[in-house]
């Protein structure tokens, strides 16, 4: 089996992004739920990186600029993410997220 | 003092004004509503005075005031005011008498609930016949000719509660309206033919000489001249008015109204309104005088009616019983006089006369008015009598007016103007019948006249309420005796050696006047004539006075059958119940029928067939519309139910969602072949 690097990155990706998704769906705390989204953006990010790196015309900086915007973005929507559970936690003492299930509380 | 022709207006505004004030007094204001009529009278008297002196300064002007009253296609419709000596002395004229007479009606109507009505309605009319008298434009007149109608509808119909009254109203109201659709058809082919409706207007007036030549030489059916026909539907209207035959029956009918009403309006100016709109577009009649040959003069209609009406109205007269139809037949009589003067071509003669009438029979309807006032509103002659000593004022002012009426010699106006009337017919050469029948009236008249005084009069009282009468307060006393001086002096404003009132009625400045000499033997006649009248009554009535109420009537026994057809006024009323009545009655139940039948049933059908279709609307609406609406409705509810319920909270769920989706859109992405 004769693998370019593109592919070894694109499998890893893959790889990483299967079980950010499983860390996701499997787990019950809201802080692992959403260490497991921020896996899945980062298994995104790579393949940014990964298909500008070796694509067909490299040009200077696209991919990279890409990245760090989904990264700032990542870091805004984790504020937020971090925030809701504070707010989860205080209002039923717990981060369980299938109890978070009433929008009237 | 004199009144220019801009502000002739202000004469019959200010009786309107009092009308107005009268109509928003309330029941108690009996001094407002009564002081604001005869102030408004009497300065409308003084302002007539004004009138006539500036008319008087040149009689042959027509001086005219004409203003636009709106536009109308490319012209516009004029209306104006109109000032000459025959506006001048009519306008004189009514607001006087209507003055006596409002005052006098202060003591008549002192009883009545409604007098504030009573002056607002007296002064509606004399602004109506005001109105009437100043216009300058065919169409004013006919506005002011139909108000006068109502004015006189609402008063012969002031007892209302009295049915004779009611039925007295709407006869009046209806024959009139039978002759004025006449005159408003005459007017409307006059505007046809001429375009204006003006009858002075600086040479472009329907009087004048361009449109009078235009209507002359234009013939219409029966080979009549234009001028001819309109002449005869406008007399139509004043053979209405006027009371002349054959629509004369409304007039007797009219003394179911207050004395006051009949004295003003159905004997002193409105029933004069008829012969003042022919002398107004007397150049109109008389044109058709200069064709060589015509079918038919005008004027030789009119002389005819008035003829006929002057007999027949004096021959009724004879043999009623009631003191005010008596008056009243006397008026139709007179008021064919003044037609067949018009008709005979003397209109100065029939002005004249019409002046003079106007006073000694408001005096006659006043006296009349004074001794049933006293009598406690007993009309009937038979029941009256021996009046004479309690009521002597009423007695010797109304010995004068009726010695005014039938024309007794030298003194008395009437004598004047009728000896004028009888002259113009006489020298009438179409025919001489017209002066008979005058000849014969002048008779009857004396005849009648004489037979009322006797028999209300003298004598004893042959009634409870006759014994009982005695003179009423100055109030209604005072008119009577100015009424009274008046019906001896006006004559002595037209007399042959000094036809003063004549001239200026033609225009001239200078007057005239012949010693009485010429024409004496018509004098003479007419004089033996009179004599003969009073002489004839005063010897069946006077000399064998009435004993009893119930006593036949000395001709009664005489002449039956004539003296019931005279009774019976030639049986016009049974006549036209027969005739019109019955015809009217027959189209009445024709449309009752079709009304209740043929219109009716078309509704009932129209109503069942709404019905019909409201049913099944209903039926429609219960069913198709909201059943569709409800299954609708149950099943949008059915969906949303279906959706809340994936609507779960769990986000783990949402999530397991959207990782499936993706994973079938990966594998769908694959299999299509990677694009």
């Amino acid at each position: 089996m004769n693998l370019d690097p593109l592919h070894l990155c694109l499998i890893f990706s893959s790889a990483l992004f299967c079980i950010g998704l499983i860390g996701t769906l499997a787990r019950s705390n809201t802080i692992l739920v959403l260490l497991g989204i921020e896996l899945m953006l980062n298994a995104a990010n790579l393949n940014f990186i990964a298909f500008w790196r070796y694509g067909p015309s490299p040009v200077p900086a696209t991919g990279v600029l890409f990245v760090l915007f989904s990264i700032a973005v990542a870091a805004a929507e984790a504020a937020v993410g971090l925030a809701l559970v504070i707010a989860i936690y205080r209002h039923q003492k717990n981060v369980r997220l299938q109890e978070a299930n009433h929008l009237k509380g | 003092m004199s009144l220019s022709v801009q502000l002739l207006w202000l004469i019959p505004a200010l009786p309107l004004l009092a009308a107005g004030i009268g109509a928003l007094t309330p029941r108690r204001g009996r001094g407002l509503a009564a002081g604001a009529a005869i102030g408004a009278m009497g300065i409308a008297f003084l302002l007539s005075c004004g009138a006539l002196t500036t008319a008087l300064a040149h009689p042959a002007a027509h001086a005219a005031h004409n203003f636009a009253w709106f536009d109308l296609g490319l012209g516009a419709l004029r209306l104006g005011w109109l000032l000459d000596p025959l506006t001048a002395f009519m306008c004189v004229m009514v607001t006087f008498v209507g003055l006596l007479i409002f005052i006098f009606s202060v003591g008549y109507m002192h009883e009545d609930a409604n007098f504030t009505r009573f002056f607002c309605f007296l002064s509606l009319f004399a602004a109506a016949m005001l109105g009437l008298l100043v216009a300058n434009s065919l169409l004013l007149l006919f506005i002011c000719w139909e108000l006068v109608g109502l004015a006189s509808y609402l008063l012969i119909g002031f007892w209302f509660h009295k049915p004779a009254a009611a039925a007295a109203a709407k006869k009046a109201f209806i024959t009139t309206r039978i002759g004025d659709l006449g005159l408003l058809l005459g007017m409307l082919w006059l505007y046809d033919s001429t375009g204006s409706l003006l009858f002075y207007d600086g040479g472009a007036g329907v009087l004048e000489p361009n449109a009078l030549g235009s209507l002359v030489a234009q013939t219409t059916v029966g080979g009549l001249a234009v001028s001819t026909a309109i002449g005869l539907l406008i007399f139509c209207g004043a053979i209405g008015k006027s009371g002349q035959f054959p629509l004369h029956v409304w007039l007797p009918d009219a003394m179911e109204g207050p004395t006051p009403v009949s004295a003003l309006i159905h004997a002193a100016t409105m029933v004069a309104a008829g012969v003042f709109l022919i002398a107004r577009v007397y150049p109109l009649m008389a044109v058709d005088q200069l064709l060589a040959a015509p079918p038919l003069h005008a004027l030789t209609v009119v002389a005819t009616i008035g003829a006929i009406t002057a007999l027949m109205g004096a021959l009724i007269g004879v043999a009623q019983s009631d003191i005010k139809r008596i008056l009243a037949f006397s008026t139709v009589s007179q008021l064919g006089y003044m037609m067949l003067a018009l008709g005979v071509g003397s209109w100065v003669a029939a002005i004249f006369h019409l002046l003079t009438h106007a006073f000694f029979k408001a005096l006659l309807f006043l006296g009349a008015g004074s001794v049933i006032h006293a009598a406690h509103h007993e009309q009937d002659i038979r029941q009256l009598g021996g009046l004479r000593g309690p009521m002597r004022t009423t007695f010797a002012t109304f010995a004068i007016g009726t010695m005014a009426l039938t024309g007794v010699p030298f003194l008395f106006s009437g004598f004047w103007s009728k000896e004028g009337i009888l002259h113009a017919a006489h020298e009438w050469d179409v025919s001489h019948l017209p002066f008979y029948a005058g000849l014969a009236a002048v008779v009857l008249t004396a005849f009648y006249m004489t037979r009322l005084v006797a028999e209300t009069f003298y004598g004893s009282a042959r009634s409870d309420s006759a014994s009982h009468a005695h003179e009423n307060p100055s109030v209604m006393t005072l008119p009577l005796v100015i009424l009274a001086v008046c019906a001896i002096a006006l004559g002595f404003l037209g007399t042959p050696v000094w036809p003063w009132l004549q001239a200026r009625l033609l225009g001239q400045e200078e007057v005239h006047g012949h010693s009485l000499l010429e024409g004496g033997g018509l004098m003479i006649l007419s004089i033996f004539l009179v004599a003969l009248g009073l002489g004839v009554g005063w010897a069946i009535y006077g000399r064998k006075l009435r004993v009893s109420a119930a006593a036949p009537d000395p001709l009664e026994t005489a002449l039956p059958p004539v003296f019931a057809t005279l009774r019976a006024k030639f049986g016009f009323d049974e006549l036209y119940a027969a005739t019109v009545g019955r015809l009217n009655n027959a189209i009445a139940v024709v449309a009752d029928l079709l009304d209740r039948y043929v219109w009716d049933g078309a509704i009932r059908f129209l109503a069942v067939l709404g019905e019909f279709v409201g049913v099944v609307s209903r039926e429609t609406d219960g069913d198709a519309l909201n059943g569709g609406f409800n299954a609708t409705s149950e099943s949008l509810r059915d969906g949303g139910k279906a959706y809340s319920r994936a609507q779960t909270g769990e986000a783990h769920g949402y999530l397991r969602v959207i990782a499936i989706g993706f994973v079938l859109l990966v594998l769908a992405v694959m299999l299509g072949g990677g694009r």
